[in-house]
């Protein structure tokens, strides 16, 4: 049940996206969306569109791990579009009466509607790019450095990323105790299959108690082994993996501004 | 390296408010470069010593030096953690990283050693242990007796005086556990690192050059495995099982057999015994 359980959706490779500095990465999939929801022209669309397609091709990551990311959005997508189609105001290009009701579409609402599609759809392939190309542990730590400097005002940002990672770290050790839970209370005549979703969920406590409970205790355990390591949070503490900028990354701090940039004049001229 | 002045440890349990003592003025001396096995049956106690040794719990009563440091001071307590590590039972709950160099990297971070120094002592350590292979494999992926040695090259990585291992071996298979008595042994004998080792596998305390005999919260033997060993029925009144060894050998003593009585290693044994044997062809 939880043996094939993967860890984010990270695909290792060796494309000049996945050698991108992580804490890069995350700013500029930041800016992304930023800039995603701040622009309104089509032309400024056709061009976020063409940029992000030149990237996902630099992945050298299979199409369809794309789309699945977009798979669990679809329902929303289409909702999002379909009221902005029908409910925008303005000129009018096709309607229907139904039982009294008028259904209208019209040309702002078409124009919405395939900007809110675009938008939708490039956010999350954005942010797949970032996640198929980055591993959750370079994730953490740039999470760490992007947010370190917030420890100005008291954002605990090496506690969060250890928590991160400690969570990542124990994702398969949980997931193969449940498993195990699993098996034992069904060796016993549990039945986690049959019954509505009620009956189902209900047959879900046997095991999430000792679940629970062993993980209060492995939780406790390693608080000892990091204590007696000589933990003491983030003050004074070093890291092995330093994270260095390259060539690479000034190149593409470099193209992205420039995109920036030409995004932004077409915005404005257009 | 390490003291104990009647150290004395008491809890209040919360079912009853009686304070309930582990144990009362212990006096324990162990050596530098020596290697120390402490036995005992379940709830002697040895774990709670072994918690002592590192300033996890402070004695209640009396005194814990480590290298001359008194483990009630504050101070001085990531000084006292440094010098003699601890290498925990479980090996899934004492690993913090989900990649090997990572694992072993942790303790130096937290130290505030320099990045490229880190970077040397994690492949000394793992060298050390050999798992220099596995440096960027996945810690889920290693199999319990891999993970306990990852687990000493994470302490190793300090470069610690002592390394006390509170159970090491008591969930692997007996590979694993050879795997890491193996590794433990070096460290002693090519490192020179204090070992101190608790455990209840009498094999594994045979290594040893000194076993304590815990029972109840007091030390009931002190001495050489071989001394230790020979009070077969003694250690079985303290719920401890004597090496297999020795039980054959004293089994064959008391059978009649003219053969040394204080032979506690498989080898040792089975030279005597095939001596022993070829005498007899021989008549």
């Amino acid at each position: 049940m939880f043996k094939d359980i993967t860890i984010g959706q990270y695909i290792a490779g060796k494309s000049v996206v996945h050698k991108l500095d992580a804490r890069l990465k995350l700013i500029l999939t930041f800016l992304f969306i930023i800039i995603l929801f701040v622009v309104t022209k089509p032309s400024s669309y056709f061009f976020l569109t063409l940029a992000t397609i030149l990237v996902i091709l630099m992945t050298k990551i299979p199409l369809g791990y794309y789309l699945k990311g977009l798979k669990p959005m679809l329902f929303i997508i289409i909702f999002t579009v379909f009221i902005n189609l029908f409910l925008t105001p303005g000129d009018v290009v096709w309607q229907l009466n139904v039982f009294g009701l008028t259904a209208k579409i019209t040309l702002q609402g078409i124009k919405m509607g395939l900007i809110i599609l675009l938008r939708l759809t490039l956010l999350v392939c954005g942010t797949s790019i970032l996640t198929l190309t980055t591993s959750p542990i370079m994730l953490t730590d740039a999470i760490e450095a992007v947010l370190s400097p917030l420890k100005v005002i008291k954002v605990p940002a090496h506690e969060i990323a250890m928590m991160m990672s400690i969570a990542i770290r124990f994702i398969p050790t949980i997931a193969e105790e449940a498993d195990k839970i699993i098996k034992a209370q069904k060796a016993r005549g549990a039945d986690f299959e049959s019954g509505n979703i009620i009956m189902r969920a209900k047959a879900m406590i046997p095991l999430l108690v000792p679940l629970f409970v062993s993980a209060f205790r492995r939780a406790d355990e390693l608080a000892t082994a990091m204590d007696s390591r000589c933990y003491h949070g983030g003050a004074n503490r070093t890291r092995m993996k330093q994270m260095k900028l390259c060539k690479t990354d000034y190149m593409a701090i470099i193209y992205c501004g420039a995109f920036i940039v030409l995004v932004a004049i077409i915005g404005y001229i257009l | 390296m390490i003291k104990t002045e009647n150290l004395t440890y008491s809890y209040s349990s919360y079912e009853d408010e009686v304070k309930k003592n582990v144990f009362e003025n212990l006096n324990i001396e162990i050596k530098k470069g020596s290697f120390t096995a402490i036995l005992g049956h379940n709830g002697c106690g040895k774990s709670t010593l072994a918690k002592h040794f590192n300033a996890i719990l402070l004695p209640t009563g009396g005194k814990v030096y480590v290298s001359g440091m008194d483990t009630k001071d504050e101070d001085l307590v990531f000084e006292i953690r440094k010098d003699a590590g601890m290498v925990f039972q479980n090996p899934d709950n004492q690993i913090v990283a989900a990649i090997v160099e990572d694992e072993v990297a942790f303790a130096p971070e937290n130290l505030g050693i320099p990045s490229g120094e880190i970077r040397k002592r994690v492949d000394d350590s793992l060298k050390v242990v050999g798992m220099s292979e596995f440096s960027g494999a996945s810690t889920a992926g290693l199999s319990g007796g891999q993970k306990q040695r990852v687990a000493i090259a994470s302490i190793l990585a300090m470069e610690p005086e002592c390394i006390i291992l509170d159970e090491p071996t008591a969930m692997l298979d007996p590979r694993g556990r050879k795997e890491v008595i193996s590794t433990i042994k070096m460290l002693n004998e090519n490192k020179n690192i204090t070992v101190i080792l608790i455990t209840h596998y009498m094999d594994e305390a045979v290594e040893a050059d000194r076993v304590i005999v815990m029972h109840k919260g007091n030390v009931m033997m002190d001495g050489e495995p071989k001394e230790v060993f020979s009070h077969a029925e003694e250690l079985k009144g303290f719920g401890l099982d004597v090496p297999q060894v020795t039980e054959l050998t004293h089994n064959l003593i008391e059978m009649g057999y003219e053969i040394p009585s204080d032979i506690i290693s498989i080898d040792e044994c089975a030279d005597v015994l095939i001596k022993y044997l070829k005498r007899g062809l021989n008549q």
